[in-house]
């Protein structure tokens, strides 16, 4: 496949589940595609170098900055965004736990969180503070001094866990 | 902050990948995970005419281990060869040095090769692979090339490679008996560019310590571990010609070589 500036590739993904599609040029960003094309708004821009993680999305199930892949990038993939984490009516376990702990505040920040925390909890279903705190470098926030986020991660951890272990009791 | 226009190609041989060099040379960059190049490309520090993409090269997506080293494809993220298994006995120096690279964010799309290539002084691959006197193998459509690192890392973001050419493959030496293998590294936060990073192998009388961060390229030296340890660490902080920047003097600089080497070699952390 060889594209000119110019001209525009048919990109196609699937997207929260849904299958997705739209013209692009090749520069253009998989965060400017996903935001200003496809509307999904729970991706936030901020730094655009890959440093404050606000725009963090899984691809493919992995954690990755979506400021840092380029739409054509994503023929053929799995984008998840924050949308995909809520059903109609009711918030996931982890962003009622943001809730609980006061883990946000501006919320800036929130929706790139919650994407590295989905595919953080699936590789380390039962995590320490340390490697909690570790996958919390890879953000920033201005306002929570991270203490509340620290601790709603833990407490979803906790609670799947006895969630499991009942399942497994039963 | 956006890229300026590039044309874009997507190949998926190796062989393509090389005829597409070879035709457009300079006005090309290859990208693997771009965690480097797509945030420079963002604040139009390059610019290239053409954007060569080799993430569906499935033919360099390979771990493969040898008699004497780890060979590791260019398509392989850091994070699939952190979680590769047997990491730990085939090069313990890796499963020490890879949790530094970036954040986990990162590491999920950035290359092992790519982040070689891009050869960054801060940068921690690059050292790790000095330091162990690895090889990297670079392909072109006239034929291949195995370079030593030493031989590779030329400057700042400047390598051995010439534009026709592609690094299809990192070599890493096998860990060995009665060696150890350190690392130790200074930044503002963790994942942030590093101040120093230091890497060794330490033998029984010998040792190879690796300083990245202070020289325009990470710099390797071998001496005996005698008493006079602290005279040659003196004199290897002050032949690395340190400079002053925005995160630490130059002095600074030479001090940490000097600390936390001796605590690195004598005390191993």
């Amino acid at each position: 496949m060889y594209t000119k500036e110019i001209q525009r590739e048919m990109v196609g993904f699937k997207l929260n589940g849904k299958p997705r599609k739209g013209y692009v040029e090749p520069r253009l960003l998989l965060s400017d595609f996903l935001r200003h094309e496809l509307g999904t708004l729970s991706v936030h821009v901020g730094c655009e170098h890959g440093v404050c993680g606000a725009c963090t999305i899984l691809v493919d199930g992995k954690s990755v900055r979506s400021c840092l892949m380029l739409a054509v990038q994503a023929q053929g993939s799995h984008v998840e965004t924050a949308e995909s984490l809520a059903s109609v009516d009711e918030m996931s376990d982890l962003q009622q736990a943001f809730r609980r702990h006061h883990a946000l505040q501006c919320g800036f920040c929130t929706a790139g969180i919650l994407m590295s925390c989905v595919d953080f909890l699936v590789c380390e279903p039962d995590p320490t503070e340390e490697q909690v705190r570790d996958m919390l470098s890879g953000h920033l926030c201005r306002c929570t001094g991270y203490t509340g986020i620290v601790r709603a991660v833990l407490d979803v951890a906790n609670e799947r866990k006895i969630k499991l272990e009942n399942k497994n009791f039963v | 902050m956006k890229p300026a226009s590039f044309d874009y190609a997507c190949p998926t041989s190796k062989r393509e990948v090389l005829a597409t060099l070879s035709e457009h040379g300079q006005d090309a960059r290859i990208i693997a995970g771009g965690q480097s190049l797509m945030a420079i490309l963002n604040m139009r520090m390059t610019q290239p005419k053409l954007l060569i993409d080799i993430n569906r090269i499935e033919e360099l997506s390979y771990i493969k281990l040898k008699k004497s080293y780890l060979a590791v494809g260019a398509c392989i993220r850091q994070t699939e060869l952190l979680s590769w298994k047997g990491l730990g006995e085939a090069v313990p120096m890796l499963s020490l040095v890879m949790p530094w690279i970036g954040h986990v964010q990162t590491r999920n799309r950035g290359t092992v090769c790519g982040s070689l290539a891009h050869a960054d002084p801060s940068s921690e691959l690059p050292l790790c692979l000095i330091t162990l006197g690895g090889k990297l193998v670079l392909e072109s459509t006239k034929g291949r090339r195995v370079l030593t690192a030493e031989e590779f890392f030329q400057g700042v973001l400047t390598t051995a490679c010439r534009a026709d050419e592609l690094v299809t493959e990192v070599r890493f030496p096998l860990g060995q008996a009665n060696t150890s293998y350190r690392f130790n590294e200074i930044a503002m936060r963790h994942g942030d560019f590093a101040i120093i990073s230091l890497a060794a192998v330490v033998g029984v009388n010998e040792v190879r310590l690796g300083v990245g961060g202070v020289a325009d390229r990470p710099v390797v030296r071998n001496f005996t571990v005698d008493t006079e340890l602290a005279t040659t660490l003196n004199k290897m902080a002050w032949s690395l010609n340190a400079q002053d920047d925005t995160q630490a003097s130059a002095a600074y600089r030479r001090q940490l070589v000097r600390e936390l080497g001796l605590r690195l070699i004598i005390e191993g952390y």
